[in-house]
């Protein structure tokens, strides 16, 4: 039987100092809702910050009171873990913009006294990265021991390694891309499209209008899944099974058919369109190099950290050669970095899946980590 | 197969940057962080070794040697190491060459096929050396490019390549008198430091 966290609680944070944003915006106040899994020791040197996918939120491990299904990651966070919780203080948190309690579209703009929806300012990973600053702040964190993400996630661990080098001990960066290619943001656009041409959106005023764009977001969910899984897995879990007949078939005609709706339909539930929107937006204008004109080695050379850089073998959504490239340029640099290309049938999602080999390395250099920063405060 | 660095830490100066092609564990890049405070990165294929070389904090990076080293500068290490791997690469020639662009030193080692041992294997019993120098069956080996000391320095001519030292020793990193002598045919393990510059 695994170790588990049990029972897990979120906080909501309030951060009442304005922030300027880096597409123009700004926000007088907002709050960030964060999970913590461990204890943080007394030197407080043992913090480990996990930044969510597009779709993510802070629930990352454990259980809500009630609930049997754990967060998105906790096969990687926990007691003897990848992330060992024993060792480690997690910090998870809902990213700004997000629908899962920190402040986003859902939320009450204070000058208007009405929900943000569309009005809410364009977001960047480095918006993010500068909120999760600001988080560790209020956590009297000066320096995490890792930033750890996988796919948008890993994008923000690369860019803490750049824009906080004396803050932060490792950068494992996972199943990521230095920025989006024509394709990548391609796919983002039809999922974007599908949202903005449901009837329901009403350019994002669907609050106001007492709708919700459901077939929208379910549609972008079903398209952005597909991304996410390889021609291997969905052959091995549906191949050209006809629909399960324990499970509403909703006239589709193949296995596969019933679970995107099912996907889509979930996720329609729970995730709000405007934060679809602005999320992917953040992604595709993820480019670290394109601010500061340089190339991604001369950007990546005042880092500080070390670095551990994972891709999956049937990932084409990010693909191992991104990830490569992300390994060149550190090597270039002259960074330490190590890297794995580790074999999945999963595609994109096989960051989230267990996965023996992927557990071991990821855990080797955790505790690693741990093991050296005992040194680290011995040599101060 | 072998399991000592022999006159290898000799070869690498302190605190310089070292490149392993094919790390495994990571002993010798630990040994030499440790004796020569070197800046060490290595590579290697099977993930497992990776996993370990991460419990010791080293840099290793998967990577298939037989794609050669495209993703490194010029000149980018002091020293690329390769300890008993280039007999199982597709083109050892292009690696060596590549292993002298991003370094400016090589370090190689290989068996040496013409030791004693192995020409009375061949010579008089007629059948490919198994031992523990070689210790697969010629069906499954990985060693697809075996040589010999005297073939290994005709490559070097070949690609105007330097040999700065060279040394050998049996498989547990003796020297041997008649070793010293007539390395070619009483030398086990073959070990060369090399480089382009004139």
């Amino acid at each position: 039987m695994p170790k588990t966290l049990g029972v897990i609680k979120p906080t909501l944070i309030a951060f009442e100092e304005p922030i300027e944003l880096s597409r123009g915006g700004r926000l007088s106040r907002y709050d960030l809702i964060v999970e913590t899994y461990g204890n943080l020791n007394a030197d407080k040197s043992n913090a480990v910050l996990v930044c969510h996918a597009l779709s993510g939120n802070h629930h990352a491990a454990g259980f809500y009171d009630g609930e049997t299904k754990p967060g998105w990651w906790d096969h990687y966070i926990g007691p003897e873990k990848s992330i060992d919780t024993d060792l480690f203080f997690v910090v998870s948190l809902n990213n700004l913009g997000g629908c899962s309690g920190s402040t986003g579209p859902l939320s009450t703009n204070p000058e208007t006294g009405e929900p943000y929806g569309p009005e809410f300012p364009e977001i960047t990973v480095d918006d993010w990265v500068h909120t999760q600053a600001r988080l560790a702040d209020s956590l009297g964190i000066v320096r995490f021991a890792a930033v750890v993400g996988g796919s948008l996630g890993g994008m923000q661990a690369m860019q803490w390694a750049i824009n906080y080098p004396e803050r932060i001990g490792a950068a494992v960066i996972i199943a990521a891309a230095p920025r989006l290619t024509a394709q990548n943001i391609a796919f983002n656009e039809i999922a974007r499209q599908a949202i903005v041409r449901d009837p329901n959106f009403h350019k994002g005023h669907y609050n106001k209008h007492g709708t919700l764009p459901i077939s929208g977001v379910g549609l972008a969910r079903m398209i952005g899944h597909i991304t996410y899984l390889s021609d291997i897995s969905m052959g091995e879990k549906f191949g050209r099974d006809l629909p399960r007949a324990d499970h509403d078939s909703d006239g589709a005609n193949f296995a596969i058919e019933q679970y995107l709706r099912y996907q889509g339909q979930q996720f329609s539930e729970r995730f709000d369109a405007n934060t679809y929107i602005l999320m992917t937006r953040a992604l595709d204008y993820f480019d670290p190099m394109d601010k500061k004109k340089k190339g991604l080695a001369d950007l990546l050379r005042p880092a500080n950290s070390k670095f551990l850089v994972l891709s999956f073998s049937t990932d084409w959504r990010f693909s191992p050669s991104r990830s490569e490239e992300i390994v060149e340029a550190l090597v270039q640099a002259n960074r330490q970095v190590s890297y794995a290309r580790l074999e999945s049938v999963h595609g994109h999602d096989a960051f989230l899946i267990p996965n023996p080999i992927y557990e071991r390395i990821f855990e080797s250099f955790m505790n690693r980590l741990h093991s050296e920063l005992g040194a680290i405060n011995s040599d101060q | 197969m072998i399991n000592n660095s022999g006159k290898i830490p000799k070869w690498i100066h302190e605190n310089s940057r070292v490149l392993d092609l094919g790390c495994g564990e990571g002993q010798l890049l630990a040994q030499l962080i440790r004796t020569h405070n070197i800046d060490g990165l290595g590579l290697e294929l099977d993930p497992d070794k990776i996993s370990i070389c991460l419990t010791q904090g080293l840099s290793v990076i998967q990577h298939d040697l037989n794609r050669g080293l495209p993703n490194f500068n010029d000149q980018q290490f002091d020293t690329v190491v390769m300890t008993q791997t280039l007999q199982a690469i597709r083109r050892p020639d292009t690696l060596l060459e590549e292993m002298l662009r991003v370094g400016q030193e090589a370090i190689v080692t290989f068996p040496n096929f013409a030791f004693l041992r192995n020409r009375i294997q061949l010579g008089i019993y007629g059948h490919m050396p198994v031992n523990p120098q070689l210790p697969h069956p010629w069906y499954n080996t990985p060693n697809i490019h075996l040589s010999t000391f005297t073939d290994f320095e005709d490559l070097c001519k070949n690609l105007v390549i330097r040999i700065l030292d060279k040394d050998t020793s049996d498989l547990s990193g003796r020297h041997t008198l008649l070793g010293r002598i007539w390395p070619n045919i009483f030398g086990e393990v073959a070990m060369y430091r090399l480089t382009k510059e004139l």
